[in-house]
């Protein structure tokens, strides 16, 4: 097994019984990223000299044993809408191009103040909308295991660089699936964590009510310790969460003893291929095998959540992406002009992508004088029972299990012409965001030889639940270490 | 639900602060309208008696105290202009003589 292949678990105990540093994991994911990065294109920027810096202080410290996490020295890669002092953080977009915050993201923060190598800035959808990372205004994004085929996205660049073994974990973030579709097309681990779970200040916003940002791992091990370094309250973000974080790999018991799963009949029917649905399946029958109880729930809401999600997410997108107007950062149009008005209209419709464009009219339509009460606020009032959809079914259940994508990964240029049928690739995924709560994905086996993942999702702040079924189902197969051959 | 006119079209982007040649404004109708159509399946559910949710976890008044802190420095946050000047950032003007 090459070095580049290991989870990051693997990688820290190798390190902790003195048989690999820190620079050598370094060394060996710089290394792949020259070997396979002309054919993935996961990174927007790489970054081999900060990351060999940090990797010579987290050597220092873990041979002082005075590492401050339990990943130090771990190679990570960090998805471009998420702000890097000192370090271009474009959102893929032509609006950001120049843009250099002067300040980290505290999730980013948190994974530099540990010192995990930052290997460099994955690639995206342009401001995070969209699922195949087609829209990235630099570079499309490659599935490691069909060249030929979409990564998935809007983390498309960090589920494509752990996949193809680029870095060992990633960070994404997820208004409707975009860490958890291309996790599952890359055939990866991708969790979405609860709202406010992880402080989403220096994330440059989307849909403000439903972004949070989460790990992309090689498995649920890895995914554990990610969450337990990047979750909890943060003082610059109203809307993280002061709830008390728990060690999560404690919860990593291999049992699924005593608890109970629900499985949305809607989530697996019409709508989701055929061969998706039977990998999905199987997967649910040999949980039920190993002892969890499951069974099938209606929850008739949830059928509604694409059309709320393309109200809400448009709506808050043209009022967070009002900011971009080429003053205070960002690009701006070479139009000569002597009216303000003209200055912004002109860099916003030169700066933004095509598919930024349409969700700013088609938020800025919903919010509009006479439209505000038939669309907004009657997408809010949906919101409401797709969330006591899930209120309830948690009553009963203590997870949900459904596929993540319908699909497994489409090809390049299949459907980027027509927005509507690439929005379909959310309809498993988008009623989590809108109701609030976490959901993983988890590989489950393959089908036409790639990649399917099984979602699994609990109620707010039940993370640990989710890594408990996941894990126990992850340690009974072997499918999260299959590796694909690039 | 009617359809969005070319006149609506024009009238969001301007409220949008986007300038759209006439073609991009005839694609984002046409892509307007092939969503809108979607919206339409929202109006089979009543929901006279149903509250809104705007955030799906509930918080109400996140305080803090009210102290000063360092901002980021100015030469670094200017650093990012398009155009400046000294600590100002330079736009066409915008009130008159």
């Amino acid at each position: 097994m090459e070095l580049y292949e290991l989870t990051a678990h693997e990688l820290i105990e190798q390190i902790a019984a003195s048989q690999l540093s820190a620079q050598e994991a370094t060394e060996a994911c710089l290394a792949r990223i020259e070997a396979v990065e002309d054919q993935v294109n996961s990174f927007v920027t790489v970054t081999p000299e900060r990351a060999r810096e940090q990797a010579a202080q987290a050597d220092q410290k873990l041979a002082a044993e005075t590492a401050p996490n339990a990943l130090t020295g771990v190679p990570i890669g960090i998805k471009e809408v998420m702000c890097t002092k000192g370090l271009p953080s474009t959102c893929s977009s032509k609006m950001l191009e120049n843009f250099v915050p002067p300040y980290d993201a505290t999730a980013v923060e948190r994974t530099q103040d540990a010192l995990l190598p930052m290997v460099g800035k994955t690639n995206m959808d342009e401001f995070a909308m969209g699922s195949s990372t087609e829209n990235s205004a630099f570079q499309v994004t490659r599935n490691p295991w069909n060249l030929d085929r979409v990564p998935g996205g809007s983390s498309g660049g960090s589920a494509a660089a752990v996949a193809a073994g680029e870095a060992f974990v990633a960070l994404g973030s997820d208004t409707g699936g975009s860490i958890r579709q291309p996790a599952a097309l890359c055939g990866i681990v991708g969790l979405k964590p609860t709202y406010g779970r992880v402080s989403r200040y220096g994330l440059i916003a989307y849909a403000s009510s439903l972004d949070q940002i989460g790990p992309l791992t090689k498995d649920v091990t890895d995914c554990a310790l990610v969450m337990n370094l990047i979750s909890g309250h943060d003082p610059l973000d109203a809307t993280s969460a002061d709830v008390p974080v728990p060690d999560y790999t404690e919860h990593l018991t291999g049992s699924v003893d005593g608890l109970k799963a629900g499985v949305p009949t809607q989530l697996l029917g019409e709508g989701i291929d055929p061969q998706v649905r039977d990998c999905v399946q199987a997967a649910i029958d040999q949980l039920q095998n190993m002892g969890l109880e499951c069974e099938e729930v209606r929850m008739p809401h949830i059928d509604y959540s694409l059309p709320v999600y393309y109200i809400i997410a448009p709506a808050e997108c043209s009022s967070n992406l009002a900011r971009f107007d080429g003053v205070r950062y960002g690009y701006r149009t070479p139009v000569e002009t002597d009216d303000i008005n003209e200055l912004f209209s002109h860099t916003r419709a030169e700066g933004f992508g095509p598919e930024v464009r349409l969700r700013i009219m088609l938020g800025t339509y919903a919010l509009s004088a006479g439209y505000y009460d038939a669309y907004y606020l009657k997408a809010l009032k949906v919101r409401t029972l797709i969330k006591s959809d899930f209120d309830r079914a948690f009553e009963k259940y203590d997870v949900l299990l459904s596929p993540t994508s319908p699909t497994v990964a489409f090809e390049i240029g299949e459907r980027a012409d027509d927005p509507l049928a690439m929005k379909l690739a959310d309809i498993c995924t988008i009623p989590i965001n809108l109701a609030g709560i976490p959901a993983i994905s988890i590989p489950c086996g393959f089908a036409q030889g790639l990649p399917v993942g099984l979602q699994i999702m609990a109620g707010a702040f039940a993370e640990e639940k989710i890594l408990q079924v996941a894990y126990a189902y992850e340690q009974a197969n072997d499918w999260h270490k299959q590796r694909p051959a690039l | 639900m009617p359809e969005i006119t070319p006149e609506e079209v024009a009238h969001v982007a301007s409220l949008a602060h986007l300038a759209l040649p006439p073609e991009e404004l005839a694609r984002v109708g046409h892509e307007l309208n092939r969503i809108l159509v979607y919206f339409q399946e929202l109006e089979q559910l009543n929901t006279d008696d149903v509250e809104i949710t705007s955030h799906a976890i509930a918080m109400e008044n996140v305080y803090r105290q009210d102290s000063s802190r360092p901002s980021l420095p100015v030469e670094e946050v200017i650093a990012n202009a398009p155009d400046s000047a000294d600590v100002f950032f330079r736009v066409p003007r915008i009130v008159d003589k």
